[in-house]
């Protein structure tokens, strides 16, 4: 390691010409624009003016509610999901693991409007396979997409199968990163698996169940393109309407500049406080 | 012995009985992508159940076409992720080389503030970014409009971070003996020694580039410069559509992926679990 600044800041000039044209000045930029009228041109300064809105703007409070309550149920269960899937992929007694790795990580290369297009019609009323299914085996026809409860629970399917494998991808590496004579001292300490998996494999893969949650929290805070495409514009009425949906509807329908902003400082704001929550959660203890 | 092997044998069946339905469940949406993709819509739209393939692709990716410029849309895409690839791989691995092999002012606000862009949620910058690309640089439904502002990330570059702190210092120190300038010795001994992270940061990034839907759905929103997933992407929610090809569409999106998965595996897991160990 040698200390050499004008060497190493050739090597990164590049990567941070693009990082202050396209993040930096964004970042401060749209900070700067959320105190702003922007329905008029010029725009002006109006400190009140969008936040004053979104504190009482019942829309907003609509998709935070849903957001949230995707991020409470759905973030949790697919972290669950990717363990299980992770203990049971990295199990010794498991043969073709190969088409079993093939069946739970192909969704992470499918593109979101491709399974978006698909969860439509497999989930749809009267012709969607699903209702078929439920049907032939005696239970009722759902209808996924007129009922807000359905509706949720269809987006929170959605975004678990395109996701679960990739978290699953990062704990199985994670869990093998763990030294193999762990396992082999408990074992021979006649430590029951189960107890092996609470005890020894839980807690040393702690950061790394952090660094997906994070991961997964800041995605699912920004959900837009499954109600944008699978609900139909976060149908019904609103029912999936979602912060990253609200932001686009404002920002980019109504031309609301402003207002979009101070709807994703809001994301923002959430996403730091959660990260930092989750950091204060796992500190290691002094 | 044999009870403790018998035992072995019952939770190997377990497993095998609890995770081949999970998987089965898993694929399913996939296997319904391809035989949506080959049946026709009265098909699609039948009350029976059909589980295995028809032989109506090719009519339907003719209705795609007639819905859309499926096929231009696809040459657009094919064109941004490669150039995309190649640029941003240049950019990363720069970076990433910096941050592993030299020590310089400022190094623990760089890797500082790349840690935090992680944290941050996309959708912050997104507005600005519209603004200057479309408005001040009046680059909206150009290529570069798409290959440009999404050329920083920060996973890739501590991904290259890693790759390149993990080599030994000799092989470099033998080569700056000898006069070599630094960036011959990036070219020339450290990116041939870090081909394995490489392809994996391609294929990362050429799919982060083939599937990105929002900033192409902001930015290129005229026919004629749509990426393929916009472009299908318009079509969902449609009356008068075919589904059939909607379905021919997302096949094609989709199985090159699944193929190059396939192919390579190792490349590409390495690629997402880079995260996790440090």
């Amino acid at each position: 390691m040698r200390n050499r600044n004008a060497t190493a800041y050739r090597f990164l000039t590049p990567y941070l010409l693009i990082f202050a044209i396209f993040w930096v000045w964004p970042i401060i930029s749209s900070f700067m624009i959320s105190f702003q009228a922007t329905r008029t041109v010029p725009w002006r300064f109006a400190p009140g003016f969008n936040w004053g809105r979104l504190i009482g703007d019942p829309a907003f409070f609509n998709a935070l509610k849903n957001t949230l309550l995707i991020l409470v149920i759905q973030v949790p269960a697919m972290i669950a999901l990717a363990m299980l899937m992770a203990v049971l992929l990295n199990s010794p007694l498991l043969k073709a693991r190969g088409l079993y790795r093939f069946a739970f990580f192909a969704p992470v290369v499918v593109g979101e409007v491709a399974y978006s297009a698909v969860f439509r019609l497999m989930f749809s009323l009267d012709f969607g396979i699903v209702n078929k299914l439920l049907n032939s085996i005696g239970l009722p026809k759902i209808d996924w997409f007129s009922n807000v409860t359905p509706a949720m629970a269809l987006i929170m399917i959605a975004v678990t199968w395109r996701w679960a494998g990739y978290n699953a991808i990062i704990l199985l590496a994670g869990m093998q990163s763990i030294p193999e004579d762990v396992y082999e001292a408990a074992t021979l300490d006649r430590v029951s698996k189960l107890k092996q998996f609470f005890y020894i494999t839980l807690p040393l893969l702690k950061p790394v169940i952090v660094f997906c949650a994070v991961l997964s929290i800041i995605g699912t805070m920004q959900l837009f393109t499954e109600p944008f495409l699978i609900t139909e514009r976060g149908g019904p009425g609103g029912g999936t309407e979602t912060l990253g949906l609200l932001l686009y509807r404002q920002g980019f329908r109504s031309l609301n500049f402003g207002y979009a902003s101070a709807v994703a400082y809001t994301m923002a704001g959430l996403a730091i406080a959660i990260t930092l929550v989750q950091l204060w959660l796992t500190r290691e203890p002094k | 012995m044999s009870s403790l092997a018998s035992a072995r044998l019952k939770r190997s069946i377990a497993l095998h009985l609890f995770l081949t339905p999970l998987a089965l469940i898993w694929l399913f949406p996939l296997w319904m992508m391809v035989v949506f993709s080959t049946m026709p819509d009265n098909g699609i739209f039948s009350p029976g159940i059909e589980l295995l393939p028809h032989g109506n692709f090719i009519d339907n990716f003719n209705n795609l076409q007639r819905d859309t410029d499926f096929v231009g849309a696809i040459v657009i895409s094919v064109c941004v992720a490669v150039t995309y690839t190649f640029l941003s791989v240049m950019l990363t691995s720069m970076a990433g080389w910096a941050l592993a092999r030299y020590q310089f002012v400022g190094k623990g606000v760089v890797v500082a503030i790349i840690l935090g862009t992680i944290t941050l949620p996309y959708a912050v910058v997104l507005i600005p970014q519209f603004i200057m690309v479309a408005r001040d640089f009046k680059l909206a439904n150009t290529w570069v409009a798409l290959i440009v502002p999404p050329l920083f990330n920060s996973l890739g570059v501590l991904f290259m971070r890693q790759s390149f702190s993990m080599m030994p210092d000799d092989l470099f120190d033998a080569a700056r003996v000898e006069g070599v300038k630094e960036w011959r010795i990036y070219v020339f001994i450290a990116l041939p020694l870090a081909r394995p992270m490489l392809a994996a940061l391609c294929i990362i990034l050429f799919l982060a580039s083939w599937n990105n839907y929002l900033w192409p759905l902001l930015i290129n929103s005229q026919p004629g410069s749509m990426t393929a997933p916009v472009a299908l992407g318009t079509l969902i929610g449609l009356t008068k559509v075919s589904w059939g090809g909607i379905m021919a569409g997302a096949v094609m999106l989709t199985v090159p992926m699944l193929i190059v998965f396939v192919l390579l595996q190792r490349h590409f897991i390495a690629g997402i679990a880079a995260g996790a160990v440090k």
